[in-house]
C-alpha cells in the first residue's frame, strides 16, 4: 500500500468565496454598477418592494433584477411587468446565492449594457444567504411587522450583516403585537450601524426615505 | 439545502490544495466545524458521500468531522463562556454586549492523500 501524505491546509471553506466576493466588488466599481444584496424570510414583500422601488427610481437609473428562487419563474414576471430588466436565477435547490453564482447571473443581466443598479432578490431564507458574501456592495434585509420584533434576536447573523433593515408591512401593525422600538433596540443590540426604515412597500408609505437611502448609496459608490 | 452548498465548497478547496500538491486521490478529508457554524455534521458526511463520489480525486473518500468548541466574550464584565449553554447574553454579568470569540468555524484542516 502506498503511504499515506497528510497536507496540512488550516484554511477556511468561506475563504475562496470571500476572495470572488471581494474580486466581484472590485470589477463593479471599475464598471459603475451597484449591487445590492436584497434578503428576507419568504413572503416578507421583497419583490413588492423592489416594484415599489423600481417605480420611484427607474426613470433616473437603469435597474436590474436578479430574482434567486429554487423554482418558478414568478418574482421576474412581477418585475417585467412592472418594466424592469429582470433575468430568473434558479438554485437548484440551494438555499442561498455564492459569489460564484452571483456572478454568473450578472453575467446575464449586464450582457444587454446600461445597467447601473443590480439588485440580486436572494433566497427567502433568514438564515443561510447571510453566511454567504455575494459580492454585493450593500447588503438590505427586510423584515415585516407579522414575523415579529424578535427575529433580530434568533437570526442574529443576518442583522449582523445587513447595512439596512426595512421594516415592512407598517400597515397591518395594528393587529399584530409587533413593538417597533423594541425591535430597533435588538437590531441595534446585533448590529449598531444598520440603518432601519419602516415601509409599506403595498401602500408606498416610507418608501421614499428607502430610495433616498440607495440614492445615496450609489452616489457614494461611484465617486 | 445549506449543507450540500457547503459541500460544494470544500470540494473546491480540495480540488485547489491537490492541484497544488500535486495528489493524484484523496483518502479523506479533516474538517474542523464550530459548534455553532450552523451545519449538521450527518448531514454534511451524506451530502459529502454523494457529492465526492462524482468526482475522481475525491471518490470513495471519507469526510471527518471535528468539533471546535464555541466561546462568547462579554463587553460588559470581560469574562469568556460557553456559548451553547448560555447564548448571547452573559451568564456572569447579565449584559448582552457579547461577540463570538469561536465557533462558527467551517475549516478545512487537512488532507490525506496517496
Amino acid at each position: 500500500m502506498n503511504q499515506v501524505r497528510v497536507i496540512e491546509v488550516k484554511q477556511s471553506v468561506f475563504a475562496d468565496n470571500d476572495k470572488r466576493a471581494a474580486a466581484l466588488r472590485g470589477e463593479l466599481k471599475e464598471r459603475g454598477v451597484f449591487l445590492l444584496n436584497l434578503m428576507s424570510a419568504p413572503g416578507s414583500g421583497k419583490t413588492t418592494t423592489l416594484r415599489r422601488t423600481a417605480e420611484l427610481l427607474k426613470d433616473e437609473i437603469k435597474i436590474g433584477v436578479m430574482e434567486a428562487d429554487i423554482d418558478s419563474d414568478v418574482d421576474a414576471r412581477a418585475m417585467a411587468a412592472a418594466g424592469v430588466r429582470s433575468i430568473q436565477l434558479h438554485t437548484g435547490g440551494m438555499c442561498h446565492l455564492d459569489a460564484d453564482m452571483t456572478r454568473q447571473g450578472l453575467d446575464e443581466l449586464l450582457a444587454e449594457g446600461g445597467v447601473e443598479l443590480a439588485i440580486l432578490e436572494n433566497v427567502g431564507n433568514l438564515v443561510c444567504p447571510a453566511e454567504f458574501d455575494t459580492g454585493a456592495v450593500k447588503n438590505a434585509a427586510i423584515l415585516s411587522v407579522p414575523e415579529g420584533d424578535d427575529k433580530p434576536l434568533k437570526y442574529p447573523l443576518m442583522f449582523q450583516v445587513c447595512d439596512v433593515v426595512l421594516i415592512n408591512k407598517t400597515d397591518v401593525a395594528p393587529y399584530f403585537d409587533f413593538d417597533l422600538d423594541k425591535c430597533r433596540e435588538h437590531i441595534k443590540m446585533r448590529n449598531p450601524s444598520a440603518v432601519v426604515i419602516p415601509i409599506c412597500a403595498k401602500t408606498g408609505e416610507g418608501v421614499d426615505a428607502w430610495a433616498d437611502w440607495l440614492r445615496e448609496q450609489i452616489a457614494a459608490w461611484r465617486n | 439545502m445549506h449543507e450540500l452548498g457547503i459541500v460544494f465548497h470544500i470540494m473546491d478547496g480540495v480540488e485547489r490544495v491537490a492541484a497544488e500538491n500535486q495528489l493524484a486521490k484523496v483518502s479523506a478529508v479533516v474538517l474542523e466545524l464550530g459548534e455553532v457554524s450552523g451545519v449538521v455534521p450527518d448531514y454534511l458526511t451524506d451530502c459529502w458521500k454523494w457529492a465526492a463520489a462524482k468526482s475522481e480525486l475525491m471518490s470513495g473518500s471519507e469526510l471527518r468531522v471535528e468539533t471546535l468548541p464555541a466561546v462568547t466574550h462579554c463587553d460588559g464584565c470581560g469574562a469568556d463562556y460557553p456559548t451553547v449553554a448560555h447564548g448571547r447574553t452573559c451568564p456572569r454579568c447579565g449584559s448582552g454586549s457579547t461577540w463570538l470569540l469561536t465557533g462558527n468555524e467551517v475549516n478545512i484542516k487537512e488532507i490525506e492523500a496517496y
